[in-house]
């Protein structure tokens, strides 16, 4: 018992227990603000959707939280055209990319940049093709992006003659064709128009970076981005591929059941339910 | 000479972790195959992967199905500083480390330990950023630390470009100069914190000779974790706490031989503990 000073005593005291439980509050707190703003950082980083990934990238979200950035796939590369994020570039840290405007894809038959990969966030399955029951890397069946020609800029939609990306394409007369259309201006000649073919383009940029505009006139976007998606209701009759497409689906999970629906159609196309006010 | 022999390890420190850098960057520069890749995932002569145990940690957490090379440089990496090296990877390869050195030497030439006034962090706080990385990698779906990194960042920045790295490691010469004395590698970075778990019970250990002592306390003021010196002067024994890093700046300022590197001396450790 302290006599000399009595003012202690009144002082309340915490229990073991409590300060412990203190403590680990404290901690919790602060990681609580710390996390929320770690968290908002790391979903801001997750959604920047333009870039292009190197062959065979597992689809975007997979390939986010597979890649441990190693930086192996870009020492791999011959042509020095895979990037890794740095400070400053406004991507997700440390992940490979490419600009194919400075320097795309070279579509190497071996693709060295794949195999190396440690995680498989790149994926040799994504890029090979089976010959003969064997597994064979194929560059060709590569994903990367799909270009995309802006009708405005593009020179051979005003009718001037020039098809440099046609003649860069490394999937020569597949991946882009010239498809002729009338000079409606003139009334005489013809424009010689490039057409992307997206089951053949690989998004490799080389036609990017043939372009012969100051800013390209045909460029490549992540797939994601540059394509829309038909949906199940939408099949061409005419194509055995297409319906293939759709057989694939799971007819289990069709929830479109509404009040008209129950009725079979002979019966709520001849009702007059909603046609008269009264 | 006796300068020289007084900073053999820091030498050797210094060409460890230097040589291992240019080593990464001679394998992107002039494709030699010794060590390729970066400290998150390398291969040591085109065969063996070696990977960073954190990250893979981190991936775990966030949900990736990943391949088996990655698992096994791993493992690789956690038996060799469990068993060998401890918390080796701090102070013998970690490119921040000179960053953190150069900024806790100047603050002793600066006398900024001299203030009265000092921002207090607690040494557990790594262990909590740790837990704090995992939890937000499982909520993103992405390795959290990882994109934020001073380590790899850097890493990666001498091997493909610096971009604007510079930036990042001068908040961190700065919050170690001037905020908190080894604040970063002895407070908060979560990989040292994973290195001082993996390396608890390693073999290499600095032993402690109490008779040789004169209580200079020399090595307590330029340990980095001081709180592992506690035995200094008490007790002959070895260094047996899983933040000391190896990096032997104690061994170097000991005028009396005091200490030296050892093996860890187990029947010590058992009979008075190591958590004193």
């Amino acid at each position: 018992m302290n006599t000399q000073n009595p003012k202690k005593d009144t002082k309340t005291s915490i229990s073991d227990r409590r300060r412990f439980l203190s403590i680990m509050a404290q901690s919790i707190g602060l990681s609580a603000l710390g996390g929320i703003i770690w968290t908002g950082y790391v979903e801001e980083a997750k959604a920047s959707p333009l870039i292009l990934r190197p062959p065979g990238a597992l689809p975007e979200p997979e390939f986010l939280k597979t890649c441990i950035k190693c930086g192996q796939c870009a020492e791999a590369c011959p042509y020095d055209t895979l990037l890794m994020a740095k400070p400053g570039d406004g991507l997700p840290m440390g992940t490979p990319y490419f600009i194919p405007r400075d320097i795309p894809c070279y579509m190497c038959t071996d693709i060295p940049c794949v195999p190396v990969c440690p995680t498989g966030a790149l994926d040799e399955d994504l890029v090979s093709s089976v010959i003969d029951g064997k597994k064979v890397l194929d560059i060709n069946k590569a994903q990367m992006g799909l270009a995309v020609v802006d009708h405005e800029s593009c020179v051979a939609f005003w009718g001037i003659q020039c098809d440099a990306c046609y003649r860069a394409c490394p999937v020569l007369g597949k991946a882009i064709t010239i498809e002729f259309v009338r000079n409606e201006r003139t009334g005489k000649h013809a424009k010689l128009v490039p057409v992307v073919h997206a089951e053949y383009c690989t998004g490799c940029g080389l036609c990017e970076r043939a372009c012969v505009t100051e800013k390209a006139a045909i460029f490549v976007l992540p797939r994601d981005t540059a394509m829309g998606k038909p949906g199940d209701y939408y099949v061409k009759g005419w194509s055995k591929k297409d319906q293939e497409r759709i057989k694939q689906r799971d007819l289990t999970k069709l929830e479109t059941k509404t009040e008209r629906s129950e009725k079979s159609p002979q019966d709520y196309l001849n009702m007059d339910e909603g046609l008269f006010d009264d | 000479m006796t300068k020289i022999l007084k900073m053999r390890y820091l030498i050797l420190r210094r060409i460890t972790q230097i040589g291992l850098l240019f080593l990464y960057f001679s394998a992107n520069a002039y494709g030699w195959k010794v060590l390729s890749g970066t400290l998150s995932s390398s291969k040591l002569f085109d065969t063996i992967p070696l990977s960073d145990p954190f990250a893979v940690l981190q991936m775990l957490s966030a949900g990736a199905l990943m391949g088996i090379n990655v698992f096994v440089g791993a493992i690789i990496v956690v038996l060799f500083y469990g068993i060998i090296g401890g918390r080796a990877f701090c102070s013998w390869v970690c490119p921040v480390n000179m960053v953190t050195d150069l900024a806790n030497w100047l603050r002793r030439k600066l006398l900024l330990d001299k203030v009265e006034r000092k921002v207090w962090i607690s040494r557990n706080t790594r262990y909590w950023v740790i837990g704090l990385t995992l939890i937000v990698s499982a909520i993103t779906g992405l390795a959290a630390f990882e994109l934020v990194s001073p380590i790899t960042i850097f890493n990666r920045g001498v091997i493909f470009g610096m971009g604007m790295t510079g930036a990042v490691l001068l908040a961190i010469f700065l919050f170690d100069l001037f905020g908190v004395k080894n604040g970063w590698c002895g407070h908060i970075c979560p990989l040292g914190g994973i290195y001082s778990l993996i390396g608890r019970f390693s073999l290499i250990r600095i032993k402690h000779n109490h008779l040789n002592c004169t209580q200079c306390m020399k090595c307590k003021e330029v340990c980095p974790e001081s709180q592992v010196l506690h035995m200094i002067g008490k007790e002959s024994t070895t260094v047996n706490k899983g933040e000391c890093s190896n990096c032997a700046r104690c061994i170097e300022v000991c005028n009396d031989n005091a200490l030296k590197f050892s093996l860890r001396d187990f029947a010590k450790s058992k009979s008075k503990g190591d958590n004193k």
